[in-house]
């Protein structure tokens, strides 16, 4: 089955079978903003929202991961040997997840999962996760996915897509996880003709309030090292308190830091985000610190999001437009400017 | 699923000072597993990632030689916290290796090739697993050349002391062994800094390469040497630092432009990184 | 207040002619509604960014430390105040700055203005006499300004500069009779157990951005307690206790020298009310020593000083 209706009233209850069989994490709201929550019985859904403060990044890549055990005890033959940490990878259905962070997992996955080298939690974690979008029938003006290689209703990076069209939603698969899901949901209705027809509206209306609000494909064709050198840099990093704000809330940044734990005799190997933005992250033992400045550090992180990652994986950009960073940095820094900036005909020094 | 963070685990068999401040031990270690050593082939150039548990890990080049079996050898500089704790390991304790990890010294395209191999200070170790490698006897006829020239500030600052006197009477390599300066009478070797050495001795670039690994000033001034030599970018070769924590290019934190130092590096020519943004 | 943007263009433009600094630093107008970005003006033809009003909420101090060249910086009088802490903890030179006073009527709390909104995407938010009008593409709303203050510039009692070269406008009536400590009274009245849920609540969706250390103008230290590493004090993931500690101890370092600018709460990503450590470290100094932050121009930091008559009833 490739697409189903669900009307509104139908939907707790569609939700709840979804729940018996499998993990279903859904947008909550609490205290003053949602977030994807694993839903257990009574818990409100919210479909109306525009979007997580965070990015569901966390639900594949934590705030802190376990990586490996180990004793410390005297007595303990295996003492500073590490071990593995058991993990849970029952399957789980992100429900309501917007197709811009969906997208997102997939520009992820070029750093996570490579031809050499896989992550084991994240490529476990997306194999066993159903990812179900919903489309944006109102974009924020802080958006800009379409901008950037994605949509409000763009499915490349989703299972299935659903598109609320009022009285109930239009569910439609997108790849064979997603079939499965709609095949296994035996209380969905055939999509009624108008209710394809709205939904394609929907569509084409909000990605024409979007826009194009600059080019990546310019960043691209520029030479790395004329970036690099402009001077543009240097107006941008001013106001910049070179927080975690923007990497974290991020869901195309990954970098992560890795911290042993010890609490008496045992401990853990744990990884835990870690932003560019922090003076640490390039300090060597030495006391040499590459990026010791904060320009450097600006400029790093919409260099590797806007040239670097472009041109080591031709794949466009890392960024989904998702509007996150320009809502919450506190000085209002602007990825939007920075990127017509650096797209800009000219960037020879002023 | 293979976890790549996960470490195997090996025993310290000894530790050895060797140098005169105290700043660098050299470490052997065992694998606890023989499958494990198995595993871990690695080629000269390489680093592996060195875990004590409770502490962290480092990034350290290797210094043994993939022709010396039954260990693996690492020269570890004491700067920092776990730098630190290793250096008070003793033989028997319990710690972990990563690895091997990053890219290796072109040997391909060393194949036939003349080398001149430059190094100062500590930077010394995968130079050391280089040039044992080079001379083992199933590898010599590969190359041609080998001119070593390798400087500390004083004597006492040298590293593989006795491996560097053996290697400076063998007759298939040509070792000149510098200090900057010294008071010992009995300094038998070159006095002056590896880059005016370098020059001085002014070795063939024709069908050449060079490998260069030092501090920062060292290199800044023997690469104008090598140049004037004769050296094309493409065939000078340097090994780079980095601050690293998973070492296998995921953790986002030792890129250069687009090149992660512990993935694509952490050996580059010096044209590939002409074409990097000065930051490392 | 309103005026403020050609007052400060002006002064700026003046200063740099005449070269009595190399650079101003002062906001110019954000991208997103209610939000301006701290911005240094160069040169004469950046000065015409320059822009004040109601959102220019961030401390401005904070971009002083290690700076070497002659300032011209616009101060509010919680930001004035942290001038005179930078001044006394050897941050800046008095000689390099030009102080362009700003009397504030306080600055319009963002965050609760779009929590009003309930999910509403607004696309300007203008300021006019006393009223914020709120457009978005289908709807519209005035709020009051009063109501809508920062909670810290509701119950300033040090609007005006107490250190400045010169004044962008009139001065502004101090207000009287502030109660600035009912809800550290409150957590005061609870009972250990009920203080420990109230501050596990309090910080439980901390990310450890450091947004709050990063723009409070205090936390200058070349490294911070949290990057140590040895010996290493907390640590770095968002364990509940290493959070707690954080921002415990942060308060801690800042006790006797903050000014309740409010920077920390409005840059929170996660909307933490982190203050709720500060004005309590703030009541006990008022109370013990009678201070008050960077509001006299030589009165150090109680803290930082010893005199043999410190209250000293809290050692047991």
């Amino acid at each position: 089955m490739t697409e189903i209706y669900i009307a509104k009233d139908k939907l707790p209850a569609t939700i709840g079978k979804l729940m018996s069989e499998h993990r279903v994490y859904g947008p909550v709201f609490e205290g003053q903003y949602h977030e994807f929550v694993e839903l257990k019985a009574g818990d409100e859904i919210d479909l109306a929202y525009q979007n997580t403060r965070l990015s569901p990044k966390g639900l594949f890549h934590p705030h802190s991961e376990k990586m490996c055990q180990f004793s410390l005890a005297k007595d303990d033959p295996e003492a500073g040997i590490m071990k593995e940490a058991p993990k849970d990878y029952s399957p789980r259905i992100i429900l309501g997840i917007r197709p811009c962070d969906a997208k997102a997992f997939r520009l992820d996955d070029a750093n996570f999962d490579t031809p050499t080298i896989k992550d084991p939690w994240w490529t476990q974690r997306r194999a066993t996760t159903t990812l179900v979008g919903l489309g944006c029938n109102q974009p924020c003006r802080t958006c800009f996915c379409t901008s950037v290689g994605t949509g409000p209703f763009d499915p490349s990076g989703l299972d299935a897509l659903l598109t609320d069209v009022g009285d109930g939603f239009m569910l439609q698969a997108v790849t064979d996880k997603g079939k499965r899901l709609l095949s296994s949901m035996s209380d969905g209705e055939p999509v009624p003709p108008a209710v394809g027809e709205e939904a394609a509206a929907l569509k084409q209306s909000a990605e024409a309030q979007l826009g194009t609000q600059f080019e990546p494909k310019a960043i691209a064709e520029k030479d790395m090292l004329e970036l690099f050198n402009a001077s543009f840099w240097d107006e941008v990093q001013f106001s910049c308190i070179n927080c975690g704000t923007c990497t974290f809330l991020c869901p195309t940044c990954w970098c992560f830091d890795i911290q042993d734990e010890v609490y008496e005799a045992q401990g853990d190997r744990i990884r835990i985000w870690d932003s560019c933005m922090f003076p640490l992250f390039t300090l060597h033992g030495s006391g040499h610190n590459p990026r010791n400045l904060k320009l450097q550090r600006v400029r790093q992180r919409f260099m590797h999001k806007l040239k670097y990652y472009q041109d080591k994986y031709q794949d466009g950009v890392a960024c989904v437009g998702c509007g996150r960073c320009v809502k919450f940095c506190p000085v209002n820094i602007d990825i939007r400017e920075v990127a017509r900036l650096m797209s800009a005909t000219c960037v020879c020094p002023a | 699923m293979n976890n790549p963070y996960l470490p195997y685990p090996v025993r310290v068999e000894s530790i050895i000072t060797e140098t005169e401040d105290r700043n660098l031990k050299t470490i052997k270690l065992v694998f606890l597993n023989s499958e494990d050593e198995q595993k871990f082939q690695y080629t000269p150039g390489q680093f592996a990632e060195l875990s004590v548990a409770g502490e962290g890990e480092i990034p350290i080049g290797i210094a043994s030689s993939p022709t010396e079996k039954g260990f693996i050898k690492f020269t570890v500089n004491k700067v920092g916290k776990v730098s630190s704790y290793i250096h008070n390991m003793k033989a028997g304790d319990i710690m972990g290796v990563r690895g091997p990890l990053g890219n290796w010294y072109p040997w391909d395209l060393l194949e036939g090739k003349n080398l001149v191999i430059v190094g100062g200070g500590f930077a010394f170790t995968t130079l050391r697993s280089s040039i044992v490698y080079m001379l083992d006897p199933a590898n010599r006829p590969r190359f041609g050349d080998i001119t070593v020239v390798y400087g500390a500030r004083f004597p006492g600052l040298l590293l593989y002391k006795e491996e560097l006197a053996a290697w400076e009477q063998r007759d298939d390599i040509r070792m000149h062994i510098t200090v900057d300066g010294t008071t010992d009478p009995n300094w038998k070797y070159n006095v002056g800094f590896v880059p005016a050495v370098t020059k001085q001795k002014a070795p063939e670039s024709e069908n050449s390469y060079a490998i260069i690994c030092g501090p920062p000033i060292m290199i800044k001034f023997t690469l104008p040497v090598l140049t004037e030599l004769g050296f094309p970018p493409e065939r000078i070769i340097s090994s780079l630092e980095m601050r690293m924590k998973c070492g296998i290019g995921i953790c986002g934190r030792c890129n250069i432009g687009a090149e992660y130092v512990c993935k694509d590096g952490p050996v580059f020519t010096l044209e590939q990184l002409s074409r990097l943004p000065n930051e490392y | 207040m309103q005026g403020y943007t050609e007052r400060i263009q002006e002064a700026a433009r003046r200063l740099l002619v005449d070269k009595q600094v190399d650079v101003v630093i002062g906001f110019r107008k954000g991208t997103v509604p209610l939000m301006n970005e701290p911005f240094l003006a160069k040169n004469v033809d950046q000065v015409r960014q320059l822009y004040w009003d109601g959102n220019c909420g961030m401390n401005l101090a904070n971009y002083l430390p290690k700076r070497t060249d002659r300032i011209g910086i616009v101060a509010k009088g919680c930001d004035s105040r942290n001038i005179v802490i930078h001044l006394l903890e050897y941050q800046i030179k008095r000689e390099q700055l030009y102080i362009l006073g700003a009397p504030c009527r306080g600055m319009i709390d963002r965050r609760r203005i779009l929590a009003s909104l309930e999910g509403k995407d607004p696309s300007s938010a203008e300021e006019k006499d006393g009223v914020i009008k709120v457009v978005g593409s289908d709807f519209e709303v005035t709020l009051d300004r009063q109501e809508y203050l920062q909670e810290n510039c509701s119950i300033c009692i040090h609007r005006n500069p107490v250190i400045f070269d010169e004044l962008l406008g009139e001065p502004v009536p101090e207000q009287q009779n502030v109660d600035r400590y009912p809800d550290v009274n409150q957590v005061e009245a609870m009972s250990p157990e009920q203080r420990w849920v109230y501050f596990e609540n309090l910080t439980k969706t901390c990310i450890r951005c450091y947004a709050c250390r990063n723009a409070c103008p205090l936390c200058f230290c070349p490294t911070c307690f949290v990057d140590e590493s040895r010996p290493q004090w907390i640590g770095k993931s968002i364990d509940p206790t290493d959070t707690r500690t954080f921002h415990f101890l942060r308060a801690y370092h800042v006790a006797g020298r903050c000014t309740d600018c409010g920077s920390c709460e409005r840059s929170c990503p996660v909307g933490i009310k982190m203050r709720q450590f500060t004005k309590k470290m703030e009541k006990d100094i008022k109370e013990l020593y009678g201070y008050e932050a960077g509001v006299i121009a030589d009165q150090r930091p109680p803290l930082d000083t010893y005199r043999p008559d410190d209250p000293q009833q809290f050692i047991k």
